[in-house]
């Protein structure tokens, strides 16, 4: 017995004088102190704790990097360019830049610690990126895993942004997460009621944000974005255009396709909607309506995999297909993809394979 | 307390280093722990494809395991074995490990960031190898060792576990993997050399005695 509990109390003894040895040693040895960051060729500068991450260290001063991945290096979403100062390119930031961007001294924010004094480019656009307070208006349910949260703006009252755009909503901690994450989602509000901020959410199992989404978040919860970012629009041309998304993926569009009807947007439009069954379509009463007010659009949706109940004589197969079916010869025509990186390379080759030539393709990965 | 730096009989002149030396020659050389316990094998397997990486993770190795061998020694001397909680030296010396790997993570990031970004991930990597572990357990099996002996204990065995990589990359350089049966590339061949590499260092043995 007594040796049980000289065991347990020499290891307890153990790890906390190590940890306390480990908190001195950051304590000290991670100070580097207070650090200047000048932006854009000295047009603002920054003074900044030294030790933190460069995109934290700009979050900290309200400059919002866009990050999905919540600063683990996965998105590449944080580039920006640091012309002194941020040390050799990290293994971990190696697959997300091109030599072109190596070359210009692009880094990801979320990687280059601030060790000494900075000197990097913010493209002017980011710093109209707003901190927004806002409460849950409303949580609809669209499918078995997909809801419609709409958000009512508390302070500022108003959002600006160009419909294809996203938002950063803030996680906070909760349950098993200890520390608030961002993550991404496209507006799918109309940008003619600037006082909501609207957002397709499908719930990935196990997900941080999602999960917190569909167990906590109620009507009234009040939330905490950032945005807008991204630059996933509508592109000036004349000829067809066709958008291709599933699932959630059909937030920008439901903002992008109000917009074309505030607009009276006479270009013919196909938008064509993947989904394995009956059950995994939804907002089919608000595409008839923007069938009957927009001149030349049409909505497609297409199943792969129909439940043998379902009572289904639209298209079947998989989006790829059917897409390649509708459209023999895409050379003059824009596509506009959205969704899984996977669904969105797979129709990038369907597509230039038909002779859509690489400039004419817009996508949002969402990942 | 004092700590007893060296057993060797007073008065028997040079003594103490004879026996330094030949402790660190028999861990670099005859009981290589790469080559003869095989240890620290999956990072040897991965690493060992380039001259510059090899000797980067070798020298971090090198440098823990001297460090962490002795820290170690007086772990156990100090604290478990007076307890007589001898059993818990196992996790006891992985945590010591980790700690200290984490502290000189930070110290080599703050005092030379050139180095630290030369070493890149290796630091991090050599907490997790199993031939640092190895070393400060072995190292509780000699009889009679002091701090100065599991100090250079410690060392020659991370000395030889840098030899053996820095061979082994020298060697896998050489090699040209195209003219290898295609399922003996990479980790299988790796394998064969090492053991042949280990048949020669069992030559040492007759040279350098325990
Ligand atoms: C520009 C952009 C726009 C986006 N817009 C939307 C949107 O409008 N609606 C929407 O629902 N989501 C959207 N996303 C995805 C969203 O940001 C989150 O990645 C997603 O909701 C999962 O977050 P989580 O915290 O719940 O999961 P995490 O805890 O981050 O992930 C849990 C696990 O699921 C995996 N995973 C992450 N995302 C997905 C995914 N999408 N599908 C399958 N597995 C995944 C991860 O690899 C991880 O292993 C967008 C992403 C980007 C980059
Ligand atoms: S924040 Fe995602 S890669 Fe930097």
């Amino acid at each position: 017995m007594t040796t049980f509990l000289i065991a347990v109390g020499t290891l307890c003894a153990i790890c906390v004088g190590l940890s306390l040895v480990l908190v001195v040693a950051d304590r000290y040895l991670s100070d580097y102190g207070r650090c200047r960051i000048t932006i854009n060729g000295g047009s603002r500068s920054l003074d900044v704790r030294g030790g933190q991450s460069l995109l934290n260290a700009l979050g900290g001063e309200k400059i919002f990097i866009p990050s999905a991945c919540g600063g683990r290096g996965t998105c590449g979403l944080c580039k920006l360019r640091v012309r002194s100062g941020g040390g050799p390119v990290l293994p971990t930031e190696d697959p997300h830049l091109t030599a072109d961007e190596r070359r210009d001294g692009v880094r990801l924010s979320c990687q280059v610690k601030v060790r000494n004094d900075l000197d990097i480019e913010i493209p002017e656009h980011l710093f109209s990126v707003r901190e927004f307070a806002a409460s849950v208006e409303t949580m609809e349910d669209l499918t078995y895993d997909t809801k419609r949260v709409r958000l009512a703006l508390v302070a500022p009252p108003e959002i600006a942004f160009v419909p294809g755009q996203y938002i950063q909503l803030q996680c906070p901690a909760y349950g098993d997460n200890p520390e608030p994450v961002y993550r991404a989602y496209s507006l799918s509000s109309d940008p003619a009621d600037p006082r909501h901020a609207e957002m397709l959410i499908r719930l990935v199992p196990k997900g941080i944000c999602t999960t917190w989404v569909f167990t906590r978040l109620k009507p009234g919860t009040p939330v905490t974005f950032n945005g807008p970012y991204g630059d996933f629009r509508l592109h000036d041309g004349t000829g067809e255009m066709i958008f291709i998304a599933g699932g959630s993926g059909m937030a920008p569009f439901c903002s992008i396709l109000a917009a074309m009807r505030q607009a009276g947007n006479p270009r013919p439009t196909r938008y064509f909607f993947g989904a394995k069954a009956v059950r995994d379509l939804f907002l089919l009463d608000e595409m008839k309506r923007f069938e009957s007010d927009l001149p030349d659009f049409r909505f497609i949706p297409a199943l792969s995999a129909p439940d043998p109940t379902d009572l289904w004589n639209g298209e079947r197969g998989l989006i790829t297909d059917v897409v390649g079916r509708h459209y023999p010869d895409c050379r003059d025509k824009q596509a506009y993809l959205c969704g899984s990186p996977g669904m969105i390379d797979a129709c990038i080759n369907v597509l230039s394979g038909r002779g859509m030539p690489p400039e004419n393709i817009f996508y949002d990965k969402f990942a | 307390m004092t700590v007893p730096l060296a057993v060797t009989t007073p008065g028997a002149p040079g003594g103490l280093a004879a026996q330094l030396l030949i402790i660190f020659l028999a861990a670099a050389l005859t009981d290589n722990i790469l080559l003869t316990r095989f240890l620290g094998m999956c990072s040897f397997l991965a690493i060992s494809r380039q001259m510059k990486t090899s000797l980067g993770l070798g020298v971090a190795v090198a440098f823990v395991t001297t460090v962490t061998a002795a820290i170690n020694y007086l772990v156990h001397r100090y604290i478990t074995a007076p307890l007589g909680v001898e059993f818990l030296d196992l996790i006891v010396f992985i945590v010591v490990i980790a700690a200290f790997v984490q502290i000189l993570e930070m110290a080599v990031e703050r005092f030379s960031p050139a180095l630290y970004f030369a070493l890149g991930i290796f630091l991090p990597l050599i907490t997790v190898n199993c031939a640092i572990l190895g070393v400060s357990l072995f190292m509780l099996n000699k009889q009679g060792y002091g701090l100065w002996q599991a100090l250079v204990y410690g060392a020659g065995n991370g000395v030889g576990w840098l030899l053996a990589i820095l061979l082994m990359a020298g060697i896998r350089q050489k090699l040209k993997e195209d003219k290898i049966p295609a399922g003996l590339r990479g980790a299988p061949i790796t394998l064969i050399i090492s053991g042949i590499i280990a048949l020669g260092f069992i030559g040492f043995s007759g040279m350098v005695k325990f």
